[in-house]
């Protein structure tokens, strides 16, 4: 077992005097795609912005290649390299498309590097190419989770955050955009940590999963196996097997409970 | 024709007044879009701008522009601190505290310099003070020219930072996106404190500018108030609206001074903004945007 490239271990979080996070641990290797999946409210993004420093947490640790973050500014965990792309987009409306891609090489000193990465990100997303003076406010809500995306790799990061990205997209583009962010993790050797409410398309795309519940990891697994498990597919995956009257969905009971 | 030319020359003047309510409304815009403050000392930095370059130039000798550069830069250096220092602080409460607290420090920075400087008013010597043009039949004050000339060419140094530089489109995203500008590891408050220096630069830039026509006193910082109006005219939020909030101001002002009747003169920034909030009230240069999902 190699050393993960992120390990965070039991971390608790509060917003004010609610907790929001309950000891959750998480680990991803370097160059692994892991999924967070759970319902609304389960604190799959108090996750990630604890992760990414917006929030501190109370109690844990977050490693990250060897050294602690926990208590990082978001700017300083950034320039670790994790780069969060959050959830809803938050492009920077008045710039332009290109405008914003340069921004998210804000803290980078290596202009060719840059350029190079900028045509990268257009050969991902030709879209975002064609659209590049455009302001970003202007932008379809697929194509500016596109841009998002692409800000985010242009920080050149070891571990991208993914917040939700099929939220408000069309089942095609979401399609679409997860078979690019496998691309993306396979060829450039990105690790990703994506947190899906939308668990069908997330354990297709990543390599393993945790199922996060009111604050706590109940389950985790390699994707190819949490796909199969029966209480996956009742509650996650919305699937009955059919034509089996006895077995209604009420009366089955979460293994894990 | 004696007419015409009265008329453009009234227009010239007011448009110099303009111009310096329009660099304090930029000051007050720039804050306010990055930080949602608005800040009420705004025209007292400008009076402590001035007096800074009167104790330079005035008092220690030094050239007119070293004593400008230098008095915009101690100007600008105290804004940064004056945030770094205190307004960080006050970020995320409500509005109304942030009123009372650049209300308050105003009231500081014109004591200050009453202790500091007197209650007089004083004047420095400038390349510009008593010295005309003339273009035709129009005899206009080279001070007047120099306020319009020096605004033109802030803006365009102040446009090209903004649109251009690194530095400047991380100003603007950190004013549009706080959160993601967090995320691309831009030290956002840092940048903060640096919009707050460009502000108390601007206001410098104002009170050297304005020093050959009008002397430097305690009180001039109320100016802010009709520079106030000019940033409402102009969108507040929009930072070519402020400028031109603020010469639509200083020209209906002088207009209002020669033509109407005596008292007039100072009520006419109010009766433009009452008229602008009834028929537009999103201003000139709204920057309006919806969220989309």
């Amino acid at each position: 077992m190699t050393e993960p490239l992120l390990r965070v271990n039991a971390i608790e979080t509060f917003y004010g005097p609610i907790q929001a996070i309950r000891g959750v641990s998480i680990e991803v290797a370097p160059r692994q795609m892991v999924t967070v999946l759970g319902a609304n409210g389960a604190g799959k993004t108090t996750v990630l912005r604890t992760i990414s420093g917006v929030l501190n947490p109370e109690r844990g640790q977050i490693v990250f290649e060897g050294r602690d973050i926990a208590n990082m500014a978001p700017d300083q965990v950034m320039r670790m390299g994790i780069c969060h792309v959050p959830e809803g987009r938050e492009t920077f409306p008045f710039l332009t498309v290109r405008e914003n891609l340069m921004m998210g090489a804000y803290t980078r000193r290596d202009p060719a590097g840059v350029v190079a990465d900028l045509e990268l990100c257009y050969t991902y997303f030709p879209r975002l190419q064609e659209r590049q003076d455009q302001r970003a406010g202007l932008l379809s809500g697929g194509e500016q989770q596109m841009l998002a995306i692409s800000r985010a790799l242009m920080g050149k990061p070891k571990l991208l955050l993914l917040d939700e990205p099929s939220l408000g997209l069309s089942p095609l583009l979401v399609q679409q955009i997860f078979g690019i962010i496998r691309r993306i993790n396979e060829e450039q050797g990105v690790a990703i940590l994506l947190v899906e409410q939308n668990a069908h398309i997330a354990l297709k795309t990543a390599d393993y999963g945790y199922v996060l519940e009111v604050g706590r990891v109940v389950i985790e697994d390699q994707c190819a196996m949490l796909i199969h498990r029966d209480d996956i597919k009742e509650f996650y995956l919305g699937q009955k097997e059919a034509g089996v009257r006895g077995q209604r969905r009420w009366k089955r009971k979460r293994e894990w409970n | 024709m004696e007419d015409a030319a009265r008329l453009l020359q009234l227009v010239v003047n007011g448009a110099a007044a303009g111009c310096i309510y329009g660099l304090i409304a930029l000051g007050f815009v720039l804050i306010y879009k990055a930080t949602e403050m608005v800040n009420f000392a705004q025209g007292d930095i400008m009076m402590l701008g001035g007096f800074v370059a009167y104790s330079l130039i005035a008092h220690y000798g030094l050239n007119y522009w070293v004593g400008a550069l230098l008095a915009i830069a101690i100007t600008a250096a105290f804004g940064f601190a004056l945030d770094a220092v205190i307004l960080r602080r006050v970020i995320g409460q409500p509005q109304f505290a942030v009123v009372m607290l650049t209300l308050g420090l105003g009231f500081i920075f014109r004591a200050g310099a009453g202790i500091g400087w007197g209650y007089d008013s004083v004047g420095f010597n400038t390349p510009f003070t008593n010295k005309t043009a003339t273009i035709g039949q129009l005899v206009l004050g080279q001070d007047n020219l120099s306020i319009i000339v020096g605004t033109v060419l802030l803006c365009g140094v102040l446009y090209v930072f903004f649109s251009k530089t690194r530095l400047g489109v991380a100003m603007q995203a950190s004013s549009q996106n706080q959160l993601a500008a967090y995320y691309m590891g831009i030290p956002v408050r840092t940048v903060f404190s640096l919009i707050w220096a460009i502000s108390a630069g601007v206001a410098a830039v104002a009170g050297i500018l304005l020093s050959p026509v009008s002397m430097i006193d305690v009180n001039m910082g109320f100016l802010g108030i009709k520079a106030f109006a000019a940033a409402v005219i102009g969108g507040f939020g929009s930072i070519p609206g402020s400028l031109v909030g603020g010469v639509v101001v200083g020209i209906v002002e002088q207009l209002a001074g020669y033509y109407l009747p005596a008292g007039f003169q100072e009520v006419t920034s109010n009766v433009v903004l009452l008229a602008m909030l009834i028929l537009r009230p999103q201003g000139l240069f709204a920057e309006l945007s919806g969220k989309r999902v």
